[in-house]
């Protein structure tokens, strides 16, 4: 994996994503949310929301569908 | 409990756990004691001590010295008092001139093959042989000494047949057979105490002796692991402390705790002056009751190694040397070198480590830097790399990231599944405790790709060993819970009362599903579907089952995942809330339970409350006089990413080695390469001080007071045994830091810090210091509804109100097997070494492990080609080292294994960065990897030994 930030936390996105999945999707969808906002730091949030705005791509469709749910971070 | 303290007593028998009571005279008194007593031990709660020497309360009674014979009224004879148990309204005598004249006789036969060199022997003031001599006041010994064990030469001046030489092979403690009475205290203590069974009796009547191992063996060649038990145990000069050989008899000693593992025995430290002349386990230790390991007994030497550092040091950059500087000198330094990156790039540019080895004041000083004086939340501790996936999974399921038992719990238990942990190892005084629970008749399932020493060992055999391939934890669990629910082998009553009924519906559904079987594991695991099923089986209908896991569990990418299933197991099964069941994390370093506690992870503040809450950080904010960051901070992986990226620029280390440590070392070193300032407070150079700019040294736990929190949530206090060498604790030094940064501090005693801690955080808040000195030691929560602490959590109902059942998807690691690498390598520890390995390489347990070894499988090895100690080269996609092989069958073939003691080996330069879904808690335990032969140190090491060397130059002082 590459320490490049954006593909590190697409896939540690991802990774939540899966284990999300396995709940009822609204259960899913707002765990995946709450998780993200209490655990990342808002500078990962910025590199997500980077990608994010970009299209998302290489997100699982989950991430993309919480997009609007995960806080933005302030500008610095 | 004070600091000065004499002797524990030895009521001569253990305690007899009967609730009926029985009532007694002995020289007239009479005493009440629960059935099963000996008399030895009634007589010895009035205060009467019948002498003995075969007979101690550690180890059950044996009746071969006939010293403590008495006469009971209306009885033949003179019984053992030792091994004649307690009856109601019987009349004991201890003292008669019969008894006397008895007791005469005996110790003359005793001290006839003694020598009388009591002047000049090591256990001089420190001998129960010579205290009975006294006190059944022996005179004389009419018995001349022809045949003799302790003379080197027989009375015509020929060489002794019976005269064995001592054996100092051990590095700790001599055995000296010319000084032994064949009480076999020792073996008694190894097998009862320890459970390895090194020791025996070989012989017969007069050739009988103590023997460790085979009939060639000496202590270290035999399987003696060193634990102390038959040394504590030994009434005589026989088995002997070296440090007491040397340094004569203690005169004080002060209870304090062990810093090495999450089990936290209680010792006491013994000195002359502020010397430590030895460390013995604390029989009133609650965690320990009296044992020890070869880690805390012995290995204490770091402390007063010459490689400390005992001054502080400064550089401009790290291709500088080191050059020693006053205290003050290094903190103005350190304080304008952070408040520059401050200034230029915002307060979210730096941040802290806490130290899991340091105390729960210190961890919280620590925090408290980044919270109060950064201002900002970027703190995280060790824990994030073992255990944060507990926090996350226990959290989310039961409430509470807590260990739901204490350690007394397992003499309660039926069935003991140990999964991810080699106890044996790793927490080797609990390990002593489950044995003996097993040799009572408890059984075991181990699920671990390893054969560990837990699954087999003398009188141990566990009932199934699931041999699984690493990576598969969540198949394995899950198929064990498929079992329980598609048999109805769960609990519903304590599922509808104490859970959600409908949630478990959901749940039973999906584990339910045939991919969850056993049989459709079976090869993704590789462990046959009819041994999980008997597990299943045995786990959820012996009786009471408690679940103890250790680091390969958490260290996963589903780490987190099969918590949540270690969860489910336990609430399915209704094996939560007493004595015996339970989800026992066994945590790694000595303080890993408190530094968690005490708010060092960067979303929360102490006491496991999100900085999002206003409530809390209110509290915070009103006692520090600041206004706290809203947004959770970075964990350490995030704060090494951030510095690559370059918005991350300095940080304080306190006591935790993160370059040796953490997985992926090419990037963890280019992470500490990219910042500006790294302050590294540690008692050595170690390998982060490497990449340092500031070098504060640390004091050991002899040199300061505090707190450390086991893995029961025991707080235990930790007692200054002598002043600090390089000058203050370090909680004092953490402060200097704050105050030369602007705080303004004034904690002038830990205990202030405690106080604090107590009133902000509720689990705390009936712990002080006072407390902790009347009741030894307390587990959290403390409060106002438990005062004297909570051993059992859960017991009425869960943390979180119903115990929440989570489904738990296995999805495989991206982290495989293939043409490449098609090895999986797995990593663990060794007994006599100790994490990253910088205190106990500084001390005698090298002789055990001296190096790293990588275990393989036969017919991998010889597939390669590679033969027992060979140097072979061990590469991942991360990177690759060289270490020797061992071949064994303990692995699995497409399995190898090796510790991580050693920084030569840097075992992680091998691991790679991914990480637990949900905590990023590194994935040590999956590596692919390919072994090859090797002639020697792969480049990198060479690199890194050299860059290492570079960086480690100090400056000769100026005259």
């Amino acid at each position: 994996m590459s320490h490049d930030p954006h593909v590190k936390l697409i896939y540690m996105a991802n990774q939540i994503a899966k284990f999300m999945e396995s709940k009822p999707h609204a259960e899913g969808l707002a765990s995946l949310t709450s998780h993200i906002n209490d655990f990342w730091e808002p500078r990962m949030r910025k590199h997500l929301f980077e990608v994010l705005d970009g299209g998302g791509q290489g997100l699982r469709p989950l991430v993309v569908e919480a997009a609007d749910k995960i806080r933005r971070p302030k500008a610095a | 409990m004070k600091d000065f303290i004499i002797p524990d007593r030895d009521f001569g028998t253990p305690v007899a756990k009967s609730k009926t009571m029985v009532t007694l005279t002995i020289d007239g008194f009479d005493v009440t004691v629960p059935e099963g007593t000996s008399i030895m031990r009634a007589a010895a709660e009035i205060g009467i001590a019948v002498p003995k020497l075969c007979a101690t309360d550690t180890v059950d009674a044996f009746g071969s010295c006939r010293l403590c014979l008495v006469e009971i009224e209306g009885r033949n004879g003179t019984p053992a008092s030792c091994t004649t148990p307690v009856a109601a309204g019987i009349k004991v005598q201890t003292q008669n001139a019969k008894l006397e004249k008895l007791r005469k006789g005996v110790m003359e036969l005793y001290i006839s093959d003694h020598p009388l060199d009591c002047l000049t022997c090591s256990a001089n003031g420190d001998c129960e042989l010579q205290d009975m001599a006294g006190a059944v006041g022996l005179r004389d010994v009419r018995y001349e000494a022809v045949d003799t064990h302790f003379k080197a030469k027989d009375n015509s001046g020929k060489a002794n047949p019976q005269w064995n030489p001592k054996d100092d092979s051990n590095p700790y403690f001599t055995y000296d057979p010319a000084k032994c009475i064949v009480c076999s205290r020792c073996v008694r203590a190894c097998e009862e105490v320890q459970g390895t069974f090194a020791l025996t009796i070989s012989g017969r009547g007069f050739d009988s002796r103590v023997s460790a191992g085979m009939k060639d063996d000496n202590f270290l060649g035999s399987e003696c692991v060193s634990c102390g038990a038959c040394v504590a145990a030994c009434p005589t000069a026989t088995l002997q402390e070296k440090s007491v050989i040397e340094l004569g008899t203690p005169v004080r000693s002060v209870i304090t705790t062990c810093a090495y593992c999450g089990v936290g025995c209680s010792f006491k430290a013994e000195l002359r002056g502020d010397e430590l002349v030895r460390m013995t386990p604390y029989k009133n230790g609650k965690a320990n009751r009296g044992h020890s390991c070869v880690k805390g007994r012995f290995a204490y030497g770091y402390a007063s190694h010459k490689d400390r550092i005992l001054s502080p040091m400064i550089r401009d950059s790290i291709n500088d040397a080191w050059k020693e500087v006053s205290w003050a000198e290094a903190m103005e330094f350190a304080a304008n070198r952070m408040k520059g990156i401050i200034d230029t790039h915002g307060r979210h540019s730096v941040g802290v480590i806490t130290s899991s080895r340091c105390t729960n004041e210190e961890a919280y000083l620590v925090q408290k830097l980044t919270r109060a004086v950064f201002m900002n939340n970027n703190t995280d501790t060790c824990a994030r790399v073992c255990h944060s996936p507990t926090g996350y999974g226990l959290g989310q399921t039961l409430g509470t990231s807590a260990g739901t038992q204490d350690f007394d719990s397992v003499e309660h238990t039926d069935v003991a599944i140990v999964i991810g942990a080699n106890p044996v190892a790793g927490h080797p005084v609990f390990a002593s405790r489950l044995k003996k629970r097993l040799r009572q008749g408890a059984k075991l399932i181990v699920i671990d790709p390893r054969r560990t020493e837990m699954v087999e060992s003398p009188h141990i055999k566990a009932a199934h060993h699931l041999a699984l391939t690493p990576g598969t934890n969540v198949a394995i669990v899950t198929a064990l819970a498929h079992v329980i629910v598609t048999e109805g082998l769960f609990n519903e009553d304590f599922i509808r009362n104490r859970c959600d009924w409908d949630e478990f519906q959901d749940y039973a559904e999906f584990v339910s599903q045939p991919k969850n079987s056993p049989e459709a594991v079976q090869l993704l695991t590789g462990v046959q579907a009819d041994e999980v099923r008997a597990a299943a089986r045995l786990y959820a209908r012996g009786g009471n089952g408690a679940i103890y896991y250790g680091l390969g569990v958490t260290e996963h990418s589903q780490g987190s995942t099969t918590v949540i299933g270690i969860a489910n197991l336990a609430m399915m099964t209704g094996n939560i809330g007493r004595p015996g069941v339970g989800v026992n994390p066994l945590r790694g370093q000595n303080n890993v339970q408190g530094s968690c506690d005490m708010g060092s992870f960067p979303h929360e503040l102490p006491g496991y409350r999100h900085v999002k809450g206003e409530a809390v950080r209110d509290i915070f904010e009103k006692i520090w006089g600041v206004q706290i960051d809203d947004e959770p901070g970075l964990r350490i992986p995030n704060m090494l990413d951030a510095a690559v990226e370059g918005t991350f620029k300095g940080l304080y280390c306190q006591g935790e080695d993160i370059l040796q440590s953490d997985p992926d070392t090419k990037h963890v070193a280019a992470g500490l390469a990219a910042m500006d300032c790294v302050i590294v407070h540690d008692l050595f150079l170690n390998e982060t001080a490497n990449y340092a700019h500031v070098f504060l040294p640390g004091s050991t736990f002899l040199e300061k007071d505090g707190t450390f929190t086991n893995a029961e949530r025991r707080i235990n206090r930790v007692r200054k045994v002598m002043a600090p060498r390089q000058g203050y604790g370090d909680w004092e030094v953490t402060q200097m830091l704050a105050n030369a940064m602007g705080a303004d501090w004034t904690y002038t005693h830990p205990s202030q810090i405690m106080d604090e801690i107590a009133l902000t955080t509720p689990s705390f808040a009936g712990v002080s210091y006072e407390k902790l000195e009347t009741l030894g030691s307390v587990q959290w929560p403390c409060n106002e509804k438990a005062p004297e602490g909570t051993p059992l959590m859960h017991v009425d109902g869960f943390v979180r109100g119903k115990g929440k059942f989570i489904n738990t998807e296995y999805i495989a690691t991206d982290e495989r097997a293939g043409p490449r690498f098609p090895l999986l390598l797995t990593t663990g520890r060794i007994l006599s070494q100790y994490n990253v390995g910088a205190q106990t390489r500084r001390t005698a347990n090298v002789i055990w492990h001296a190096e790293d070894l990588l275990e393989i499988h036969p017919s991998d090895a010889e597939m390669r080609g590679i033969k027992d100690g060979d140097w072979v080269k061990l590469a991942s996609r991360s990177g690759e080292t060289t270490l020797h092989a061992q071949i064994t069958d303990r692995v699995l073939p497409g399995v190898v294994y090796t510790t991580f003691h050693h920084p030569d080996t840097q075992a992680n330069v091998i691991t790679t960065d991914y990480s637990d879904w949900a905590t990023n808690c590194p994935e040590y335990k999956v590596t692919a990897v390919q072994v090859g032969s090797s002639n020697g140190p792969t480049e990198w090491q060479q690199e890194y030994n050299a860059q290492a060397t570079l960086s480690r130059r100090i400056l000769p002082a100026a005259e």
